[in-house]
């Protein structure tokens, strides 16, 4: 380098140095551009292909008539119903537990072995197949009741909402500043009325967004209500019964050789995904609703 | 707040559950995934003529055997018969439903549903990995005229267990001593060669995708999928084209009334015009159930679907029991099956 | 309610001796809290465990019976009730590897593109659009794979890796094959796919907490915006960064409908990755369903328990990169 006098020579080097970090800089920055566009690439694929083949069931009839025999037509209402009603239900048995252990892991058990070893096995639990759960419900609930039911269902995907609720209400109660804490505490609140009328207060839309979340993963699972609801060709609201839902109608009606089950398992997946989408989206609008009143 | 507004929802859901489980419950049947587009007509017919609800799924054969057994059913179905011995340790009653068949399906340019002839044997050889290529001597004695390609063959067979595989390797072992001996039969084998498609949809998409393939499926999907389809040589040396009617020779040439609980695989049957990879689905139910008037309504369903059911069954490829084998069944429910 | 506690005022204006009580109360009313999330937490571990304990219960006559053969051997033979589980685990590590190979990059640059590059009225649409990527109920994915995606794999995308990647001489047997369309490729590009809106959601909410002012310092001595992500974002971020590559990598160790649609579930073992192979949650649903004897069953369910122990080992390496990372930055 320092055999280099020549000032233009100097400037020449500098000037390519320069101009091969620019280059690197566009080059990465269209790779990252790129791969957003890769990612969008497969999503739009895909809900084009499910559009595309569930359209011509795609009629209000969807929503008003039950699963029909091959080669006659209907739509997914019982399917519709099971689902949200067996969806509903996971989450209201596994929303409270899951709120409230996720408070013991960040509230109560800072730093202690029980609390890492929750934490642990919740994160196991998180990415545990789903068919596994539904064995272990099968085994727990559905032979010793003698019958499939779609309380056991719920019950099934209450064990899969719990991991997500107990981490993102981990992770969300984190987040809070511990000066809120600190502050609450030092005027004499007892600490369970800190961590329900603070904490969760200034939590509650990262919580809500977690519970959106479980929700969305629920309402796409097939493996474990196969062994656990079962499911029902025909109306049921008996929890106790078998009952009905959309995946699993989707799974068996794609598995089948008849056109109009095919095009009926395109349109419940697209309106599954159209329900994930909004879900998403309404879990977003309370976030940023959450972030400009913080502002 | 969010916790006072989980603890109203799920005190709903337990007073729901507690105000709407004195409803009356529907009868329950799972098994073989076969027979669900036939028995989800049946019962949709039966429930607007009678008002009575058959709830049937489709979980799989092993899975309609293990459901019966673990009581959490009132009936259950399967491609696989259980033998007699099977059956009476468990307690249980065995009859036929309904009658299909399985059928060879290719993917090769310019061979015209049909008109391409197998063998057992052949399907054997192919299947065992031994014969490799289209244009091979042995499939060319057998389909003279017929101009295949000198390209590699690509089996397909089923991943998951199956009633449809467990009746083409029953036949494949009846036909083939090499195929018995290497592979034998069961719901699910260790296939030695080829490449695994989900259920008879995924072998059909497979067989569809790949140039130079062969697989098997159930006759309705190779006629719904527009599948070229194979014609085969029966046991009596007789070439057979797959359809309602080779499937119903098939079925009257067997003799049931020797077997007892109906124990009978009818894969290469006798007579000239028996399809020779026919199969009968199987209800399984209690002879001594707990609850004997959930067991009478299974079997009116039955009875109804029997008699009354044949239109659909035909509509939708199936070939409904013969007149004798329907009274003989209705015989056994009789004397074995306790319903009041 | 609130109004209550909040004021002190009020509190010390009472009565010694209701003071004392409420604070009694309270005193009884906290370790009653205290239990209540206790008594949450050890539910969540005694169900796990539960889960874990049932399926070594009912694996236990598959690993009694075949040992430590089951973890060693290919066979997979259910006439001659044989089983060993080497394909399946061999499908489960190489297709998770093949997702995690495409999956991370992409990810990166997802989130680079959402947190530098984009402009900020774009940033919340397409985050939202990735994110519902996770969405999709797996068997719609297995649904597509099989019809949409398996026939231009066929057609295209291998016929091109077979002829110029094949011939290579140490990569070459992992390109080579007939055009089958389906297989650990495939399976491998079906999961990246699933797992690149965990991913990169969890890159983008890290990258989105690093400090302003150590960016604007890099910034301010001439740095690129790549040259910032690459040398301050990256290392500031890196363990939890880590920690999002594994949760992605523990969703495409278990996940089972999309793969065995596209997987092509033969119990080989071969060393292309255009041919078929298996891997342990479609070896459980593809044949739970249809196991008739009592070994076989339990074969499955010890198989459920290995992808526990697989899923345990992953995660257990991500903590404890964390940890020393961490460590190392002295937080």
């Amino acid at each position: 380098m320092s055999a280099v006098p020549n000032a233009a020579a100097k400037a020449a080097v500098a000037e390519s140095l320069y101009r091969r970090r620019r280059l690197m800089n566009h080059l990465a920055l269209g790779l990252a551009s790129a791969a957003t566009l890769f990612g969008l690439f497969w999503l739009v694929w895909i809900l084009w292909t499910t559009l595309l083949n569930g359209i011509s069931a795609l009629a209000p009839s969807l929503f008003y008539e039950m699963t029909p025999p091959p080669g006659e037509t209907g739509g997914l209402a019982n399917a519709f119903f099971g689902s949200i009603v067996m969806s509903l239900l996971a989450i209201a048995m596994g929303t409270p537990i899951g709120i409230l252990a996720g408070t013991f892991l960040a509230e109560y058990s800072r730093r202690s072995w029980l609390g890492e070893t929750i934490r642990f096995i919740n994160d196991i639990l998180l990415s545990a197949p789903s068919i596994v759960l539904g064995l272990f419900v099968y085994t727990l609930l559905v032979k010793p009741m003698g019958h499939f039911s779609g309380f056991a269902g719920a019950v099934t995907l209450a064990f899969i909402v719990l991991p997500v609720v107990v981490r993102t209400t981990d992770e969300m109660l984190k987040l809070v500043p511990s000066q809120m804490r600190e502050a609450a505490l030092s005027l004499g609140i007892p600490q369970w009325k800190v961590t329900v009328q603070v904490l969760y207060r200034s939590a509650l839309p990262g919580i809500v967004t977690g519970v959106l979340l479980a929700l969305a993963r629920i309402s796409g699972e097939t493996a474990p209500l196969l062994f656990t609801a079962l499911n029902n060709q025909f109306w049921s609201h008996d929890l106790a019964a078998p009952m009905a839902s959309v995946p699993v109608v989707v799974f068996q009606y794609a598995m089948s050789p008849y056109d109009s089950w095919h095009s009926l398992a395109w349109a419940g997946a697209f309106m599954v995904t159209v329900f994930v989408l909004a879900i998403s989206l309404i879990a977003r609008a309370i976030v940023a609703r959450r972030k400009v009143a913080n502002d | 707040m969010s916790t006072s507004f989980t603890t109203r929802i799920a005190f709903a859901g337990i007073a729901a559950l507690a105000a709407v489980s004195a409803q009356a419950a529907d009868i329950t049947g799972a098994g073989a995934t076969f027979v669900y587009p036939i028995l989800s007509k049946w019962s949709a017919d039966y429930s607007t003529k009678t008002g009575n609800k058959i709830n049937y799924q489709s979980i799989g054969s092993g899975g309609g055997i293990a459901q019966i057994k673990a009581g959490t059913v009132d009936f259950g179905s399967s491609d696989k018969p259980l033998d007699p011995k099977e059956l009476n340790e468990a307690g249980l009653g065995q009859f036929p439903s309904v009658i299909g068949g399985v059928v060879p399906v290719v993917n090769l340019q310019g061979v015209a549903g049909g008109k391409i002839t197998f063998t057992g044997p052949l399907l054997a050889d192919i299947f065992l990995g031994k014969i490799t290529k289209w244009n091979d001597p042995a499939i060319a004695a057998v389909n003279a005229g017929l101009a295949l390609p000198d390209g590699l063959i690509t089996v397909v067979h089923r991943s998951d267990g199956s009633g449809t595989t467990f009746n083409w390797v029953n036949y494949l072992s009846k036909v083939s001593p090499a195929w018995k001996e290497k592979v034998g039969e069961g719901t699910s084998v260790q296939w030695p060669v080829g490449v695994g498609g989900k259920g008879n949809e995924g072998v059909a998409a497979y067989v569809k995708q790949i140039p130079g393939s062969i697989g098997y499926v159930e006759l309705a999907y190779a006629l719904q999928n527009k599948m070229t389809y194979g014609a085969m040589q029966n046991a009596a040396g007789k070439v057979v084209q797959p359809s309602r009617e080779s499937f119903q020779a098939a079925a009257a040439s067997a003799d049931w009334t020797k077997a007892q609980d109906f124990y009978l695989i009818i894969t290469n049957a006798p007579g000239d015009a028996s399809w020779p990879i026919a199969a009968t689905n199987f209800i399984l139910m209690y002879k001594q159930p707990k609850d004997a008037a959930r067991s009478k309504a299974a079997l009116d369903f039955f009875k109804w679907a029997f008699e009354q059911g044949k239109t659909q069954a035909e509509q939708l490829d199936y070939v409904p029991l013969p007149d004798d084998l329907v009274k003989q069944i209705e015989a056994y429910w009789q004397a074995q099956i306790k319903t009041g | 309610m609130s109004t209550e506690h909040a004021l002190p005022a009020g509190a010390i204006a009472q009565r010694p001796d209701a003071l004392a009580s409420r604070s009694q109360r309270d005193l009884s009313a906290d370790r009653a809290f205290r239990w209540l999330v206790t008594g949450a937490g050890i539910f969540v571990l005694v169900s796990l465990f539960a889960a874990a304990l049932s399926m070594l219960w009912g694996g236990r006559a598959a690993f009694s019976t075949f040992g430590i053969d089951f973890l060693t051997t290919t066979d997979w033979d259910a006439v001659g009730k044989k089983f060993g589980a080497l394909v399946p685990i061999y499908g489960t590590l190489v297709t998770a590897a093949i997702a995690m190979i495409i999956a991370v990059p992409v990810s990166f640059g997802i989130a680079l593109f959402l947190t530098e590059v984009a402009p900020p009225w774009l940033r919340t649409p397409v985050a939202s659009a990735i994110e519902l990527l996770a969405g999709i109920p797996s068997i719609i994915y297995g649904m597509w794979g099989l019809f949409v995606f398996v026939p231009v794999m066929s057609t295209t995308v291998i016929p091109f890796l077979t002829t110029h990647l094949g011939p290579l001489p140490i990569f070459g047997p992992l390109f080579q094959g007939p055009p089958l369309g389906i297989g650990m490729l495939t399976a491998g590009i079906v999961l990246a796919i699933m797992v690149i809106p965990f991913i990169s959601s969890v890159m983008r909410e890290v990258f989105l907490t690093v400090p302003t002012r150590l960016k604007e310092s890099a910034y301010a001595l001439g740095s690129t915006t790549w040259e910032v992500a690459w040398n301050v974002v990256l290392p500031y971020t890196r363990s939890a960064v880590i920690g999002g590559i594994f949760l992605g990598l523990g969703r495409a160790l278990g996940e089972t409908m999309a793969v065995t649609f596209v997987l092509g579930n033969a119990h080989h073992l071969t060393a292309s990755l255009l041919m078929p192979g298996n891997s342990i949650a479609a070896t459980i649903a593809n044949e739970f369903s249809e196991a008739d004897s009592d070994i076989y069953v339990s074969s499955l369910i010890a198989l459920g328990f290995l992808l526990f122990i697989v899923t345990f080992v992953v995660l257990a390496i991500a903590k404890l990169m964390l940890m020393r990372l961490s460590r190392r930055e002295g937080n």
